[in-house]
């Protein structure tokens, strides 16, 4: 209890030294900039005790929980006599062997962006841009599936260890080729959709995972190999989001064209009937 | 008489408000539940389905997602009582007053003081330390560790305040989101050719992990305030593009520190 005690006394301490630069800022420029007192202040002060604590409390948490977590699931599913039914005591190097792993981070993959409520929000506002066109359940279920993608892909990196720089530089020439023939409406809000969809929970176990992964695979070093994961997860969601809006831009001039050409028809057949 | 009901309706009002303060506490606490609870459900299905074997050091595991729920849930509490409104107040005071020098400068504060209390990024980069002096790339010892962390927080703390500079700027100047994305993406890749291989991986990651909880939503507001106030800019259009730009100058800046620590 008393060790527990001390380590919260240490990381609030640090915790509240990490907020101080936030609290400049406001002072600052409140009183030298603004030059007006600072509104609410006692809100203000019990607001910031509340982000100390909390931060505190969420930092020692994912040291007990979401960091171990991660890796004992990386660990447990890359163990040798779980994936040859214990014929083995090395874990095999072909990367078939490790199908547990990709499922694995896909199915995390798709269910925190699913749950993501930043999403919801950039779902929100691509629906309003788009004038209703681009559905926001259609939205987050193809960013979840481009996470899932991604994080799965990126674990397929890891246990085969080619390096990171030639996937991210296939996927920055596919957003650079979707940039051009994307509407430009939704072009801004797809650069961010990739910032935005990795959230304070997911990114500590997914950064875990990778790390312990890279431990589990025989001849992959976790200096080299095991980061990468969230790169992939914040990528991903670019190219979706641009995919998914030319795929309903498309459809609806589609379903536009198709509807001209249909009344043209019936009226060049009117006018048929009529000369006739 | 009067007395004794007024301090009947007294009590009456105090005991119907704690309910209503414990319901708004559950409601919270449900909430930062409810972003755990999908790592949950997946966790559970694979080890009672496919791995079938009980976790390790269970007890520990589920004290810490207690303790991960409860302080998301008072950090998230703290920020929209105090932080939040004030502000999104002063992006849009400054706004209003037109200095492009305080803008620019209040842009670059808020980047960097945001992104150095970033959750996941204290995190990431200690766990990041810890993986570096095991492969025997920092000198071991729990002095050079936190240097090597803070070294990492402070240079993407940095990026990230040069980020929403530049993207400010690009809301006053009405410049194309897409070429400076562009840019920057060419940027990325010849960084990635001079630098030390170590440094590449945390260096990508380092643009997702930056943008979580603390930032996204001062930026935002910083970025749809500007575009509202500023005539001809349309603030779906132009106030997006900020938080683009705040994942993508991490990598450069991570990588030149990686230049410098491991070169």
């Amino acid at each position: 209890m008393t060790h527990f005690l001390m380590e919260f006394l240490g990381v609030l301490l640090a915790t509240f030294r990490d907020i101080l630069p936030i609290l400049g800022l406001i002072t600052c420029f409140q009183l030298f900039v603004l030059r007006q007192p600072i509104p609410h202040l006692r809100r203000l002060i019990i607001g910031g005790v509340y982000v100390v604590l909390g931060l505190a409390l969420f930092l020692i948490g994912l040291d007990k929980a979401l960091f171990p977590i991660g890796k004992i699931m990386a660990a447990q599913l890359s163990d040798p006599s779980f994936l040859t039914g214990g014929t083995a005591t090395v874990a095999p190097t072909n990367w078939m062997a490790y199908g547990w792993i990709y499922l694995f981070a896909a199915m995390i993959g798709f269910s925190t962006t699913i749950a993501e409520p930043s999403l919801l929000a950039v779902a929100l506002k691509a629906n309003e841009v788009s004038g209703g066109v681009i559905s926001q359940w259609g939205l987050r279920i193809t960013v979840a599936f481009g996470v899932a993608v991604g994080i799965s892909l990126g674990a397929f990196r890891i246990v085969t260890g080619t390096p990171l720089y030639l996937y991210i530089m296939v996927g920055y020439v596919i957003v650079i080729v979707q940039t051009f023939i994307a509407p430009k409406k939704i072009i801004a809000l797809a650069y961010d959709s990739g910032g935005v969809t990795t959230s304070t929970v997911t990114v500590p176990l997914v950064a875990a995972l990778g790390l312990g992964l890279s431990e589990a695979v025989p001849g992959r070093n976790p200096a080299l190999d095991g980061f990468g994961l969230i790169a992939f997860a914040s990528l991903f969601p670019i190219i979706t989001v641009m995919g998914y809006a030319q795929f309903t831009h498309w459809a609806a001039n589609r379903k536009i064209s198709a509807n001209t050409d249909s009344k043209e028809r019936t009226d060049e057949v009117q006018t048929c009937t009529r000369a006739s | 008489m009067v007395t004794k009901t007024n301090r009947d309706m007294n009590t009456k009002a105090a005991s119907h408000q704690i309910p209503i303060i414990l319901k708004a506490i559950v409601k919270k606490l449900w909430t930062s539940f409810k972003d755990l609870l999908p790592i949950i459900l997946v966790i559970a299905f694979f080890q009672i389905v496919v791995l079938r074997q009980p976790l390790p050091n269970m007890g520990d595991v589920i004290f810490g997602g207690v303790l991960v729920v409860l302080g998301l849930t008072l950090f998230i509490q703290g920020l929209e009582m105090g932080l939040f409104p004030i502000g999104e107040n002063m992006a849009h005071a400054l706004a209003r007053k037109g200095s492009a020098f305080w803008l620019l400068s209040f842009a670059f504060a808020l980047g960097f003081s945001t992104t150095v209390a970033e959750p996941a990024l204290i995190a990431v980069s200690a766990e990041a330390a810890s993986i570096a002096s095991q492969g025997g790339l920092i000198a071991p010892g729990a002095d050079s560790l936190s240097s090597y962390a803070l070294g990492l927080r402070l240079s993407v703390a940095f990026s990230v305040g040069i980020a929403i500079l530049i993207g400010v700027l690009r809301i006053l100047k009405g410049w194309p989101v897409h070429f400076l994305i562009i840019g920057g993406y060419v940027i990325v890749m010849l960084m990635t050719l001079v630098a030390p291989k170590e440094i590449v991986g945390i260096a990508y990651d380092a643009g997702g992990v930056t943008t979580s909880t603390v930032t996204v939503p001062l930026v935002a507001a910083l970025g749809v305030g500007l575009a509202s106030i500023i005539k001809g800019r349309s603030p779906l259009l132009d106030g997006f593009g900020l938080i683009a730009f705040a994942s993508l100058l991490p990598m450069i800046f991570v990588m030149g520190y990686g230049l410098i620590v491991f070169g």
